[in-house]
Parts: structure tokens; C-alpha cells; sequence
């Protein structure tokens, strides 16, 4: 410690939230709840609470609502709907404990200030599809960031964490986490009797469509960057799921979502040359039926197959494809609502509507699928291996309180939590509510006298590992050359370091080409994947040669670092999986059909912290909902 | 990439653009409102602009759209129907003693049926649904 001196501040707390936005202002509001004075909650969030996560922008609506007081539907229906949505492979006691809780959420939410469409002649919620319910959602997340300010006992703001700590007595225990203030350099050591990871997915894992200017708008938010994940796998936690990425069909470049124009404006969408495509023609899903059986007849058809009709027409030349808004944008109402829709969570569209004179009540827009993203809250499963609620949970997914990682006192919500996703914004924050008392009662009872051992030299040696890409940069900055051209610092150049704009653009570029990227049209294969896990090891070890010229360059360093880390557990588990579970988000070329004999089972993945050796576990899927 | 509208000169800060999401909270929050969003310039020709104004005393954001074509359109929608800082916190809830059950905060009164579903409960405890939504306080600090 050279150049820099950080000072260190060291923070002692019964639960720490690493996160807040969705879920873990969910998990802060619970666990205080019923820790009252008994225990103290610490949030610690990269940006602010009031617009921290992935709402940060806004919503247009809540996507789960079972609306079991208006009798609309049952948890158990929820459970069936993502259970084909998955293609049959997901945590039934999960999913099932958040629909169960969810309809309590969005009450409250209403309570606190959300205006939610409500429909008056039955005074229940205006539906947009059957889970979904229509709001002015612009300030969604300041509410809800309020409720989380009020609850928690310290929030950390600004704050970014890299790394979870293990005890350093009692084996696979978490005993804290350590970051950095990322707008003033402070070093904290958090120590802690039980751990919350609420983080968001993963963007910019693969190389968006967009890569200049537009590079940080990808459809999910750009912060997004797989922390919790990697901080998980890091410590020896299990994954589950990670080779279900997400692909999306989003209004092209602005990444409109399509929900509401399908669902409660009732656009239909054609292939380029007018031909019909959403609703889905019925030659085209007889041939679905006829590979994918089963999960091709739901109703809705599952969002992977919806993909997969845009990527077989980019294939054939027939897309992007183009949602008709003109035919369904007749009335001064009609209009307000489309644009309200974009307004409230993707502000982005309307400028692409604006810069490229389309007024969407006289011409269609195209839509295009979007790079591959790591999540477990949207139509994708993707995230760490959790226990489940005592009184619903099989004994195989019951080795400890619920939502318990394999970690001891390492605990998931939202994103993070696989094999449940379908929970969006309002399951999101009903899973941090679930983890919060889960944690508090944990911290209560069987974790009440533990006590975290974490040495003075472990501190000073992590301290050490995070600010060295600013002490390597300071080492070797006299001999970068600049570039003449005025998009410094992308293309400095140094024989010693890279910075994190370069070491991105490689991750990105072994991704998207060897993972099943778009450029590939999602497709990959076994020498592929082998291929990109070579690339990936070059690529760790040129991490200790990545430079930050500062404190923000170091924010982005530890992101793209997570992110390395996530991309490797997302290559192993594609690897693992040797069939096509999901068609249009990951498509094993050479295994290309669903085998569900043989592959009606979960793809988990445990790294060894102190081997670096991985290990693939297949989990069985055990249904408990007829 | 933010500047100042009608000056010359670049004057607000943004450390970051290529990983800008356009969430426009910078436009949104800064209380000169001397941020403007020049979209992204992959994609976006120039000429169209989108402007919000938040207004937090009567809770409505106003938006302003012009097209690069000249066209405006502009719209209000409401953003929340109680006044800012008005949530009660958790611990001025009445305190409960089922730390074991699976109960959450307000459960099961917040929920509208009697009892907290298990696998094939759901369909008859829907029958029994009452409409009726409570909870055990007020959530809002009413003035």
C-alpha cells in the first residue's frame, strides 16, 4: 500500500443486506420486523436506496399478483404456469412460497403510495395479463427505498462489496463480507452472524448489440453485475440452473419491453414481411408441439419458445420482426398508454421514437432479441442453490433455514435464489421478506452465540487484493501510450496492465462467440464451450495485470471481476447440461433436442475455495404440486 | 451524455457515459434542472429530446416528447398517492411472537384469506377470500 492509503473501517452487525433494491429492501424491512431491538440490520448498497436496483428507472407494472382475495388465482396455478415455463425444471416449494406471500406485498405496496390501477367496477387490481397488474410505476422504487430507510438500523450507501468472508474457525461459515466506498476510497469490513445477498443478475456478460455510446443500454440494468453470484461461488456456495440464460424479444435498440403491448394493448407482432408471428400461427406451433412436446402446448407458450420464433426467422432473414402498434394506437387513451409504458421504466424508446420520427400510432417498430443475461427473477432460473420453507419443502431441499445457501449464514433472495424465478419486482421483494425473518429468526436462536473470527491479517491481505488494480496502474502509468483519437481511456495502451474497458471487451468477445452469443444466434457446442473455458482461465490470470486509474475505474474492475467469475459457472453449467432445455436462450448444437428422460434434472455447480477445482452436481426435480 | 441546455459549454458531470441507462434520475433529481439527455448516438439521430419535471408536492412527473421531426407530445402521470416520508417504520408495528411460523409482517390479514396456503389448500382458502385487506397499523403516518 504505496501509492494509496485507504483507511479502513470496520462495521459489526447481526444481519447484513448486501443490496438495495428490490429484494433487499424486502429482506431489511422483515428482518427488523422481528428483530425489533434484539438484532441490528445493516443494508450496504453501491448506489442509494431510493433508486438503487434494478427498478431504479421505474416500472409499468407488477408482474406477479396472485390476487387470491379477488379469487383470480391459487399459488398452486403460479406453481404450474412457471413449471411449464421452465420446461419442468424448478423449485416447486420456492416458487410456491412467494406466491404464497406475494398478494400481502403488493397490498402493502398500494398502502405505502403506489398508485395501482384498479378496475371499478370490481374493485380489484386492472389486470394486465393474468399474473400482471397495471401502475403508474415511475416512483416504485423511491417507496419502496423509503420503507427501507425507515427499517434499517445503518445503510451503507455507496458502498460496493467484493468480496464474502469465511470464519476462520467453524468450516463453510460466513462471518462478513469486505468493499470499498466507492466515492471516497474507504476500505470496510463488515463482520456479521448471518448474510443476505440481494444483488441483481448479470448484464454485460455477453457483448451487447450495441457497443459504443449505446453500450450501457442493455434491456436489464447495466449495474447489474452478478456480485452476489460471484461473492457466493467464491465462498463455495452451489449454483443452480446458471445455463437457463435469459434472452428477450425487446423493441430493438431502446429495449422496450413487450409485455403490456401484447397483453393489455393487444398488439400482435408479424415477421418482417407481415406474416403472423405473436400470437404464434398454428403451423408454427405444431411443429413446437412436435420437439417440445408438452411445454409447447401451455398457454401462454413459454417465453423460450416466443425467442426462439425471432431467432429461426433472423436465421431465415425474416426478421427483426415488427409489433404492430399503428393497428391497436386508435384512441388519445390507447396512445397515453404506450407511451407511459416507456416512460415509466425504459425512457430510452421514447428517444428512439423521437430521434427516428416513429409515431407508434402510424407505423409498427421492430423487435429483436437481446444478448444473453444471468437472472433469477425474470423468465430465467439462474442463481445459487437455496433451502426451503420447513413446513412445504421436500427433505432434499431442507438442509438448513429457509433460503440458507450451502454456506452456513449465507442467505439469497431475489435474483440470487434460483430455480424460482417468475418472481420480478413484487416477488423480489417477497423473497427479501422471506429471507429477512428467515435470517432474523436465525440470528435469534441457533446462530444466537456465535461470534465471527475474521483475523487482522486476513483484513490487511483483502485490503490489499482490492486496491491493487490502483496500485499496479500508479506503478505503471509513465509508460501508457494515449491514443490521439478522444475516446481515452479506452484504448491507453500499456505493455504491463489493461484497464476494465479492455479486460470487458474480452470477456464479452469469448462469450458471445464461443457461449452461445447472438452472433451465433445463441448456439454453441462442446469444442466451443472447452474452447471458451481455456480463453476464460487466460483471461483470470491477466487479472492481476487489470489497472483502475481511480475510484471508479475500480468499481467497474471488481464488477467485470464478478462477472469473469459468473461467466465461467455459466460456461461449466451450459457444458453440463448435454441437451437443449431452453431453445431460444441457449442452444446446444450438439445436442440439440430436449431430452426429458435423462434430463429432468437441476445442473448445479459447486467451486472449491480452496482447490479452485469446480464440481458438477445433478440435483433431482421433485414435483409437489399435481 | 448530459450538458446544459441553451449554453455553449458542457458544465454537469457524468464519470461514465458508455455505461449510461438513460434511467434519467440525474435529469429527474437535479434541482436546477440543468440536465438534458442527448441520446445514444449508435442508434438515436439527433434532433428528438425527452423531458421529464418530477414534481414531488403534487406527486404527478410531466414528460415532454419532441420528435426529430418537430412533433411534441406531452403527458402527466401520477407517481404516488401519499406524501413523501410518510412510512411508518416496522418497529411502530404492534410486535408478534410467531417467530417460528411462516408468517410474514401483516400475514394473514394483509392477504385478504384467513390462512397462509400450503400445497392443495390454495383452491379452498380462495373460496374463503373476504375482499378485506388489513393491517395491523395504519402504514402511513397520516397528518
Amino acid at each position: 500500500m504505496s501509492a494509496i492509503n485507504p483507511r479502513t473501517k470496520i462495521v459489526d452487525t447481526d444481519i447484513l443486506v448486501v443490496g438495495g433494491g428490490m429484494s433487499g429492501s424486502g429482506a431489511t424491512w422483515e428482518a427488523k420486523f422481528w428483530c425489533r431491538g434484539k438484532c441490528k440490520v445493516t443494508v450496504v448498497e453501491k448506489s442509494t436506496l431510493e433508486r438503487g436496483g434494478a427498478v431504479a428507472m421505474g416500472l409499468s407494472a407488477i408482474n406477479m399478483y396472485m390476487g387470491m382475495r379477488c379469487r383470480e388465482n391459487t399459488p398452486e396455478d403460479f406453481v404450474r404456469y412457471v413449471r411449464n415455463e421452465f420446461f419442468g425444471i424448478l423449485r416447486e416449494d420456492l416458487v410456491y412460497d412467494i406466491a404464497r406471500h406475494v398478494d400481502s406485498t403488493v397490498h402493502l405496496f398500494e398502502r405505502w403510495g403506489l398508485p395501482i390501477w384498479v378496475d371499478e367496477k370490481t374493485g380489484c387490481y386492472q389486470r394486465e395479463g393474468r399474473w400482471q397488474v397495471m401502475i403508474h410505476g415511475e416512483s416504485y422504487k423511491p417507496i419502496v427505498g423509503e420503507a427501507a430507510r425507515k427499517a434499517a438500523d445503518e445503510v451503507y450507501e455507496r458502498v460496493m462489496l467484493t468480496h464474502l468472508l469465511l470464519d476462520e474457525r467453524v468450516p463453510n461459515r460466513v462471518a462478513g463480507a469486505v468493499g470499498f466506498g466507492v466515492r471516497d476510497g474507504t476500505f470496510y469490513v463488515f463482520r456479521a452472524k448471518a448474510v443476505i445477498l440481494t444483488t441483481g443478475g448479470a448484464t454485460l456478460i455477453y457483448r451487447p448489440r450495441a457497443t459504443g455510446e449505446g453500450l450501457g443500454r442493455v434491456w436489464y440494468a447495466p449495474w447489474a453485475s452478478g456480485s452476489g453470484y460471484a461473492m457466493a461461488i467464491m465462498a463455495g456456495a452451489e449454483t443452480t440452473s446458471l445455463e437457463s440464460r435469459l434472452v428477450v424479444v425487446r423493441f430493438k435498440d431502446g429495449y422496450g419491453p413487450v409485455g403490456a403491448w401484447y397483453l393489455l394493448i393487444k398488439t400482435r407482432s408479424t415477421d418482417l414481411y407481415g406474416e403472423q408471428r405473436e400470437p404464434l400461427p398454428q403451423d408454427m406451433m405444431e411443429r413446437y408441439k412436435s420437439l417440445y412436446g408438452k411445454y409447447a402446448e401451455a398457454k401462454p407458450t413459454p417465453t423460450t419458445l416466443r425467442v426462439l420464433a425471432v431467432i429461426e426467422d433472423l436465421m431465415k432473414g425474416r426478421a427483426p420482426h415488427l409489433m404492430q402498434t399503428q393497428e391497436r394506437l386508435t384512441t388519445q387513451e390507447a396512445i397515453n398508454e404506450g407511451f407511459e409504458d416507456f416512460l415509466d421504466m425504459t425512457i430510452s424508446q421514447v428517444n428512439v421514437w423521437a430521434g427516428q420520427n416513429i409515431h407508434p400510432q402510424q407505423r409498427p417498430s421492430e423487435l429483436m432479441p437481446t444478448e444473453p443475461y444471468i437472472m433469477g427473477s425474470h423468465a430465467s432460473p439462474a442463481g445459487m442453490w437455496a433451502s426451503g420453507p420447513a413446513d412445504i419443502a421436500p427433505p432434499e431441499y431442507r438442509w438448513g433455514p429457509n433460503r440458507m445457501l450451502t454456506v452456513e449464514g449465507l442467505f439469497c433472495a431475489g435474483d440470487i435464489c434460483g430455480a424460482s424465478g417468475h418472481k420480478f419486482s413484487s416477488g423480489s421483494f417477497t423473497e427479501g421478506r422471506i429471507a429477512g425473518k428467515s435470517a432474523a429468526r436465525y440470528v435469534l436462536t441457533q446462530a444466537r452465540d456465535y461470534r465471527p473470527t475474521i483475523s487482522s491479517d486476513t483484513i490487511e491481505r483483502y485490503k490489499e487484493v482490492v486496491f491493487r488494480p490502483m496500485e499496479w496502474y500508479e506503478a505503471n502509468k509513465g509508460v501508457t501510450t494515449h491514443s490521439a483519437a478522444r475516446v481515452d481511456p479506452w484504448f491507453d495502451i500499456n505493455p504491463n496492465y489493461i484497464n476494465w474497458f479492455q479486460f470487458m471487451t474480452r470477456l464479452q468477445k469469448i462469450m458471445d462467440e464461443y457461449v452461445a452469443g447472438w452472433s451465433t444466434y445463441y448456439q454453441t457446442n462442446e469444442p466451443l464451450l472447452n474452447r471458451a473455458l481455456e480463453l476464460l482461465q487466460f483471461l483470470r490470470e491477466d487479472f492481476r495485470f487489470v489497472g483502475a486509474a481511480n475510484l471508479h475505474e475500480l468499481l467497474r474492475v471488481w464488477e467485470f471481476y464478478h462477472r469473469m467469475v459468473v461467466a465461467e459457472a455459466v460456461t461449466r453449467s451450459i457444458l453440463a447440461r448435454k441437451e437443449t432445455r431452453f431453445p431460444g436462450y441457449t442452444i446446444r448444437a450438439d445436442y440439440p433436442a430436449l431430452d426429458d428422460e435423462k434430463w429432468h434434472v437441476f445442473v448445479n455447480l459447486r467451486y472449491d475455495p480452496r482447490t479452485g477445482n469446480w464440481d458438477v452436481y445433478y440435483r433431482p426435480v421433485i414435483h409437489i404440486i399435481d | 451524455m448530459q450538458f446544459v441546455p441553451g449554453l455553449k459549454y458542457r458544465r454537469s458531470y457524468n464519470a461514465d457515459p458508455i455505461s449510461c441507462w438513460e434511467c434519467y434520475n440525474c435529469v429527474k433529481y437535479c434541482p436546477e434542472h440543468a440536465v438534458e439527455v442527448r441520446s445514444y448516438a449508435d442508434f438515436v439521430p439527433l434532433g428528438g429530446r425527452v423531458i421529464p419535471l418530477r414534481d414531488t408536492k403534487n406527486n404527478v412527473i410531466y414528460w415532454r416528447v419532441e420528435y426529430r421531426d418537430g412533433t411534441i407530445y406531452e403527458f402527466a402521470f401520477p407517481i404516488r398517492t401519499t406524501p413523501w416520508d410518510s412510512i411508518r417504520p416496522p418497529t411502530e408495528w404492534p410486535e408478534r411472537t410467531d417467530l417460528d411460523s411462516e408468517y410474514l409482517s401483516g400475514e394473514p390479514d394483509a392477504l385478504g384469506i384467513p390462512e397462509l396456503p400450503v400445497p392443495g389448500k390454495g383452491p379452498e382458502l380462495l373460496e374463503k377470500a373476504t375482499r378485506d385487506v388489513k393491517f395491523p397499523v395504519d402504514p402511513i403516518k397520516r397528518r
